[in-house]
C-alpha cells in the first residue's frame, strides 16, 4: 500500500528493547541478559499489513507481544493513539485493549478447553460491558458467519474442532471488540497448507471489510509475501531491513534478506543452477550477541568495520542496517 | 515462488467435515467433558459402590431425626444392655440407645468431613492461584508459609489448638480447615504455573479481562481435576481426624454423639471382650465411611486423569 506522506502512523515503535535476565545460583543473581529485542523502531500506518520475518529466536514474537503489552518492554516506547503503552496504568491499558488484539500461533492452546464457543466469543463484549448477554449472542452469530462457521457450533467445546476451525474461532474472538490493529503471531504456521490458504484469505477479506491493520509475524516468506504491504526483516533482535514487499523481493539490500529469499525453495527445476549466497554457521546466542553488526559472523561480505561498528538503519522508504548494502557490492 | 494459494474464496463451505459433523450433531453424540468423566467413573465398580455407601451415610445423617428409633440422649433404665427388640444395638453404660447415637454420629462425621475440607480447599485454591499467577516475592512468601505449616506434626498442632480454643464440633472443623490448605495450595500453584503460559490465558490478558476473572474463570476450571480428587481423599482423613480427636476427648463433647467418642468406651477391657455392640458398630461405620470415600476418590482420579491425554 503506497504511503502518503501526510498520513499519521497508527502505531509507533521507538527503540523498543526487551531483555530477559539470566539468573543463576541459589540467590538467583543476574549474570547476564538475553537480548530478545534490541533497539527496534518502526511505524505502522492504518490499513496496511506489516510482515515481521526472521529465523526462530530473532525476537519477532516478542516484538509482537510487546505491542499488545503481553510483555513489558525493558526500554523504549510503543505509541498508540498518543499514549505510550509501556507507561500507562493497567486500568488505562485495559480500555485500550479493545483496539489492539492478537491472534496466536497454536490454535490448540489459544482456546480455553472448558468454555463453549458461544461463551468464549461473547465473553469479551460482556467483560467490557459493551453488550448484554442477548446482544452479545447476536453478535456471536454474526461473527461466526463472517469467519465461515455455522452458528450451531456455539454450544460446542474447542476440542470438537479442527485446527483450521479453531484458528477461525481465535480470529473471531480477536474481532469481537472491533480492534483497529491485530497482531497475527504466526497464525498459519501450525496449520496444513490447504487450510493456511483459507485462513490467509479470510484475514485478507476481513482487512478489506473491517479496515483492519495487521502486524503479521511469520517465518515462512510465502505467507508474508502474500499478505504484507511492507516487510520488516529481523535478525537477533534487531531490524535488518524494512521496505515494501515488492522492494524486499526484487531489490533486497541486506545480505541477510538475500539469504532468506534464497533459502525459500522455488518449484522450478530450470532455476536449479541459480547463483545463491548460502549462509553458514548458526545464529549466535542472543545472550552474547556479536559486537558490531550482529550478522557479521555469518555474512559473506563482512569487512573489519562490521566487527566494530553497529550499522544504523538508513534510507528513506527502504531502510537497511548494513555498512555495505547489496547494491554497492556486485552480486 | 508463491505457495499454491488457490483463492478459496468460499471459505465457509469448504471444510468438508461439515456434513458429517452435522449428522453427529443430530445424533447428539457430542460429549461434554462432564459426561465423559461421568461415563468413565461409572465403569469403576468399586467407586460406584463407594458412592452408593457414602450416599446412604449422607442420607442417614440428613434423616437422623426421622429414622432414629429413640432420642440419642434419652437415658433408659437398662444400661449396657445387650441388643434386643427395643434397642437393636443395645444400650451404652449410661443407658442411651446405641443405634440412635450411631445415626446421629453420622451427622458429626459428615459435617466435619465436608466442612473442614470446604474451608481448606477454598483457602488453598486462593493462595495457590495467587502464588502461581503472580510469582516473584508473592509466590516466595506463600510457598515458604506452606513449608512452615507442613513441617509441624499435623496431629499435635490440631490437638494443641483444639485444647486451647476448646473442643466442640465447630472448633475442630475450623482447626482442621485452617491447617489443611498447604497441600491444596501446592497442587494449585503447580497447575497454575503451567496453565498461565497457555495462549488462552494470554488471550484473556490481551482481551482486557480482569485478573480475578482470568484466575477464577480461565485458570481455575482447568486446574480443578486434581483438586477435586485431593479434596475427596481429604474428606476421609478429616473424618478419621475427628474420630481420633473425639476418641481422645478433644473432639465432639459428650453427651453429643460421635463415632469417635462412642469408641472411647472400648478403652475398658470388659467392653472390648464382652460387650462388642458398644464398639463394633461405630468402628464399622468409620471404616465404611472412609473406605467408600477413598474408592470414590480412586474412581474420580482414574476418570479424570485418563482423559488428560486429550
Amino acid at each position: 500500500m503506497p504511503l502518503s506522506e501526510q498520513e499519521k502512523p497508527l502505531l509507533q515503535v521507538k527503540n523498543l528493547k526487551k531483555y530477559y535476565p539470566i539468573k543463576k545460583g541459589v540467590i538467583s543473581r543476574t549474570v547476564g541478559y538475553v537480548k530478545a529485542v534490541d533497539d527496534v523502531s518502526f511505524d505502522i500506518y492504518p490499513g496496511e499489513t506489516v510482515g515481521l520475518v526472521g529465523e526462530s529466536g530473532c525476537g519477532k514474537s516478542t516484538t509482537g507481544r510487546s505491542l499488545v503489552r503481553l510483555e513489558d518492554p525493558t526500554a523504549g516506547q510503543v505509541i498508540f493513539q498518543g499514549k505510550d503503552l509501556a507507561k500507562i496504568s493497567n486500568k488505562e491499558m485495559r480500555k485500550l485493549r479493545t483496539e489492539l488484539q492478537i491472534i496466536f500461533q497454536d490454535p490448540y492452546s489459544s482456546l480455553n478447553p472448558r468454555k463453549r464457543i458461544g461463551d468464549l466469543l461473547a465473553e469479551p463484549l460482556i467483560a467490557h460491558k459493551l453488550a448484554t448477554r442477548s446482544e452479545a449472542d447476536k453478535k456471536v452469530n454474526e461473527i461466526l458467519e463472517i469467519v465461515g462457521l455455522s452458528k450451531q457450533y456455539k454450544n460446542r467445546y474447542p476440542h470438537e474442532f479442527s485446527g483450521g476451525q479453531r484458528q477461525r474461532i481465535g480470529i473471531a474472538r480477536a474481532l469481537m471488540l472491533h480492534p483497529k490493529l491485530i497482531i497475527c503471531d504466526e497464525p498459519v504456521s501450525a496449520l496444513d497448507v490447504s487450510i493456511q490458504a483459507q485462513v490467509l484469505n479470510l484475514l485478507k477479506d476481513l482487512q478489506k471489510e473491517l479496515k483492519l491493520t495487521y502486524v503479521f509475524i511469520a517465518h515462512g516468506l510465502g505467507a508474508v509475501k502474500y499478505i504484507s504491504d511492507r516487510i520488516c526483516v529481523m535478525y537477533l533482535g534487531r531490524v535488518m531491513e524494512f521496505a515494501t514487499t515488492k522492494e524486499i523481493f526484487e531489490h533486497p539490500l541486506h545480505p541477510y534478506t538475500e539469504i532468506l529469499l534464497n533459502a525459500y525453495p522455488i518449484p522450478n527445476p530450470h532455476m536449479r543452477d541459480r547463483k545463491q549466497i548460502v549462509v553458514e554457521g548458526d545464529v549466535p546466542s542472543p545472550a552474547n550477541p556479536p559486537k558490531g553488526c550482529v550478522f557479521h559472523t555469518r555474512c559473506p561480505f563482512a569487512k573489519d568495520i562490521c566487527k566494530e561498528k553497529i550499522p544504523t538503519l538508513t534510507g528513506k522508504g527502504h531502510t537497511v542496517a548494513c555498512h555495505f548494502p547489496l547494491e554497492s557490492v556486485n552480486v | 515462488m508463491a505457495m499454491n494459494l488457490n483463492p478459496n474464496k468460499n471459505v465457509p463451505e469448504t471444510e468438508g467435515l461439515k456434513s458429517s459433523e452435522q449428522i453427529l450433531l443430530q445424533l447428539g453424540e457430542e460429549e461434554s467433558y462432564l459426561h465423559m468423566v461421568m461415563r468413565r467413573f461409572l465403569k469403576h465398580k468399586l467407586a460406584v459402590a463407594g458412592l452408593i455407601v457414602f450416599g446412604l451415610i449422607i442420607l442417614i445423617a440428613a434423616l437422623a431425626p426421622v429414622i432414629s428409633p429413640h432420642d440419642p440422649n434419652k437415658i433408659f433404665g437398662e444400661f449396657e444392655a445387650a441388643p434386643s427388640a427395643t434397642h437393636i444395638l443395645g444400650t451404652d453404660p449410661v443407658g442411651r440407645d446405641v443405634m440412635s447415637r450411631l445415626i446421629y454420629g453420622a451427622q458429626v462425621s459428615i459435617a466435619v468431613g465436608i466442612g473442614a475440607v470446604a474451608i481448606y480447599v477454598a483457602l488453598g485454591i486462593v493462595l495457590g492461584l495467587v502464588a502461581g499467577y503472580f510469582g516473584k516475592w508473592v509466590d516466595m512468601l506463600i510457598m515458604r508459609l506452606t513449608d512452615i505449616f507442613m513441617s509441624f506434626p499435623y496431629f499435635m498442632v490440631i490437638l494443641v489448638l483444639v485444647s486451647i480454643i476448646g473442643p466442640s464440633l465447630f472448633n475442630i472443623t475450623f482447626v482442621i480447615g485452617l491447617l489443611g490448605w498447604p497441600a491444596i495450595a501446592r497442587l494449585v500453584r503447580g497447575s497454575v504455573l503451567s496453565i498461565k503460559e497457555m495462549d488462552y490465558v494470554k488471550a484473556g490478558v490481551a482481551l482486557g479481562y480482569s485478573t480475578p476473572k482470568i484466575l477464577f474463570q480461565h485458570i481455575l476450571p482447568n486446574a480443578l481435576a486434581p483438586i477435586l480428587v485431593n479434596a475427596t481423599f481429604g474428606v476421609a482423613s478429616a473424618i478419621i481426624m475427628e474420630a481420633s480427636l473425639s476418641f481422645l476427648g478433644m473432639g465432639v463433647r459428650p453427651p453429643a454423639a460421635s463415632w469417635g467418642n462412642m469408641l472411647t468406651q472400648a478403652e475398658s477391657i470388659t467392653v472390648l471382650s464382652s460387650q462388642p455392640w458398644l464398639w463394633i458398630p461405630p468402628g464399622l461405620m468409620i471404616l465404611l465411611a472412609v473406605l467408600s470415600i477413598n474408592f470414590i476418590g480412586d474412581g474420580l482420579r482414574d476418570a479424570i486423569e485418563s482423559q488428560n491425554a486429550k
